[in-house]
């Protein structure tokens, strides 16, 4: 354990603990943005009517849709000069989503890194190759603070070059792997293909997350490459990775929550259910300065787990994400909305925004195609200008969207039309 | 001297060629010219009809749901024998007319070929065959066939 005094708190003394940081934060956000004042006053809400933990409840929620709304700093409670970091991810149109962080926010997401990597068993012994994306996605520079707080060797390899990551692997002895679950298939499948065992490789454990997962996988990761693959979570919003981690029991992900409080609700009622029940997970985060969120909606469905774990940590855990209460699609650990894509068509001129995402997982990755009727004012008789016109979609969706698309033109109403909501993806994959 | 001619956009799929054909046929149209610019993923479909059919076709073709195009192209008659087609293209090529795509009609007519020519300057071209006796046939000579 990282930081056994945390980890390990009673539950009485965390909740005491949990409250008084509630306390502060609520106040802070009262006190610097406007928004969450306005929200407040609106179901009046004084920051000293916020006794503790058991009021969180009478907080109101914040969507990504209000990270939009705010784009960039109008959910900031620090000033800009405190800032010292920040961090996006795409948001559900045309803009990212970004997040500022305070020199005491990274420290507090680093120490969380660190947690999680030591839950995998990491220390100072172990060499750490981070293959998660390293930029404005959280992945890559949190793993790789994570992994420096707990005095490992990192190898900052970032994502993709698979042939570079196994020589890597191998000849520098690399024994912790980040990267995404579907990516560390990937790989195990690629070094076995390369003609490597795990006994040419010293990897032991794995922490892969920013995608959803199954058991099924998980087992053939650690057959492929023997060894411990960890379930990991996070989003940009609340701090990046490290919001929860498996630790080598593989029951479940542990909430840091001396520093995030999780809730489940039922996203319909929107009242908390109690421990054990599936509903939309929400999250608080009690000691960020930058960019606080109260009562932060996921909109991931997953069930919380308070019964006693045999590694002696006393947070609570979260099962695996078992779907979305929106349409958003995680693509090779990106975020996709169907919602951003069409605002990419509507804003090419001559195209229509009738749309169908297909989703599928070929060779361990993920394959996003993106179906485009063609329209006739779209249609011109020639050949290359038919394809120029596929490949403009598909420049626009990979620098908005950030994931590369297959795009495909398809005749005018081949895309089945419905009643009501349009039937906008499909998605093959087997989670 | 321009004929009409009818592009089609078509899925690449089994059967989308025939359920087209078909769907002309059906309703009487001849085609008197057809080609296939195909791609993995998508082909575009160009003929020709006579010209008192192209308003139907085209009506047929958007009720059934494709995205089609009327385009004005030149059909010209080439001397059918060795090196007919390349007299005729050095003429272009020696005005630096550009040649966006051709294809020939099904049926020839006198020991003469009928070649379609989609040109990056159609009017110019028009003119210099005119001059060099090159036989350019009208949209009514073209119904006649």
């Amino acid at each position: 354990m990282f930081n056994p005094t945390m980890e390990a708190m009673s539950r009485d003394e965390r909740r005491a603990l949990q409250s008084e940081r509630l306390k502060q934060v609520v106040r802070r956000e009262y006190d610097n943005v406007a928004v969450y004042r306005a929200r407040m006053d609106a179901k009046g809400i004084k920051p000293e009517d916020v006794r503790g933990v058991e009021d969180l409840k009478f907080l109101p929620f914040t969507e990504k849709t209000d990270l939009r709304d705010q784009y960039p700093y109008g959910l900031l409670a620090a000033p800009l000069s405190e800032i010292v970091r920040i961090q996006g991810s795409s948001g559900t149109t045309g803009k990212p989503i970004v997040s500022g962080y305070t020199q005491g926010d990274i420290d507090v997401w680093t120490e969380l890194m660190a947690r999680t990597l030591s839950a995998a068993g990491a220390g100072p012994n172990d060499i750490v190759q981070v293959a998660y994306g390293y930029g404005l996605f959280t992945g890559g520079l949190g793993a790789h603070q994570g992994a420096s707080r707990i005095g490992a060797t990192v190898i900052p390899m970032s994502s993709g070059n698979t042939h570079r990551q196994i020589m890597m692997i191998k000849d520098l002895g690399t024994t912790i792997l980040c990267c995404t679950p579907s990516y560390a298939l990937y790989l195990g499948e690629s070094i076995r293909e390369a003609g490597l065992t795990p006994k040419d490789l010293k990897l032991r454990a794995g922490c892969f997350g920013a995608e959803p997962w199954t058991e099924g996988m998980r087992t053939r990761i650690e057959e492929l490459m023997d060894i411990d693959a960890l379930d990991i979570y996070g989003l940009t919003e609340i701090c990046g990775p490290g919001v929860s981690f498996e630790c080598l029991e593989k029951k479940g992900m542990h909430v840091n929550e001396d520093h995030i409080i999780p809730e489940i609700i039922d996203p319909a009622t929107e009242q908390p259910l109690p421990p054990g029940a599936a509903g939309e997970l929400v999250f608080t985060t009690i000691t960020k300065q930058g960019m606080p969120m109260l009562r932060y909606r996921t909109h991931d469905i997953c069930k919380l787990d308070d019964s006693p774990c045999a590694c002696g940590r006393t947070l609570i855990r979260m099962g695996r994400i078992t779907g979305r209460t929106d349409d958003m699609l995680i693509i090779r650990g990106v975020n996709v909305f169907p919602s951003q894509i069409e605002s990419v068509l509507v804003g090419l001129e001559g195209v229509a925004p009738h749309y169908l995402l297909v989703v599928d997982r070929v060779n361990s990755q993920d394959v996003l195609e993106v179906q485009v009727e063609m329209t006739e004012d779209m249609f011109s008789d020639t050949v290359g200008n038919i394809q120029s016109l596929g490949a403009r979609i598909h420049d626009r969706i990979r620098s908005i969207v950030g994931v590369s698309a297959k795009v495909k033109l398809v005749p005018p109403r081949s895309i089945p039309r419905s009643e009501g909501k349009a039937k906008r993806v499909i998605d093959n994959r087997k989670l | 001297m321009f004929i009409k001619q009818i592009s089609i956009f078509l899925e690449n799929t089994r059967g989308s060629l025939r359920a087209l054909t078909e769907l002309l046929g059906r309703n009487g149209v001849d085609l008197l010219a057809v080609s296939i610019a195909d791609t993995q993923s998508f082909g575009i479909l160009r003929c020709v009809v006579r010209g008192p059919e192209v308003g139907r076709a085209v009506q047929l073709l958007k009720e059934a749901g494709h995205s089609t195009r009327v385009n004005d192209v030149l059909c010209v008659a080439v001397e059918d024998r060795p090196a007919g087609l390349a007299d005729v293209l050095a003429i272009l090529d020696d005005n630096d007319i550009f040649i966006d795509y051709t294809y020939s009609f099904v049926r020839g007519r006198d020991k003469q070929a009928l070649i379609i020519l989609k040109l990056s300057d159609p009017s110019r071209a028009l003119e210099l065959f005119e001059k060099s006796g090159v036989g350019v046939l009208s949209q009514s000579e073209v119904d006649a066939l």
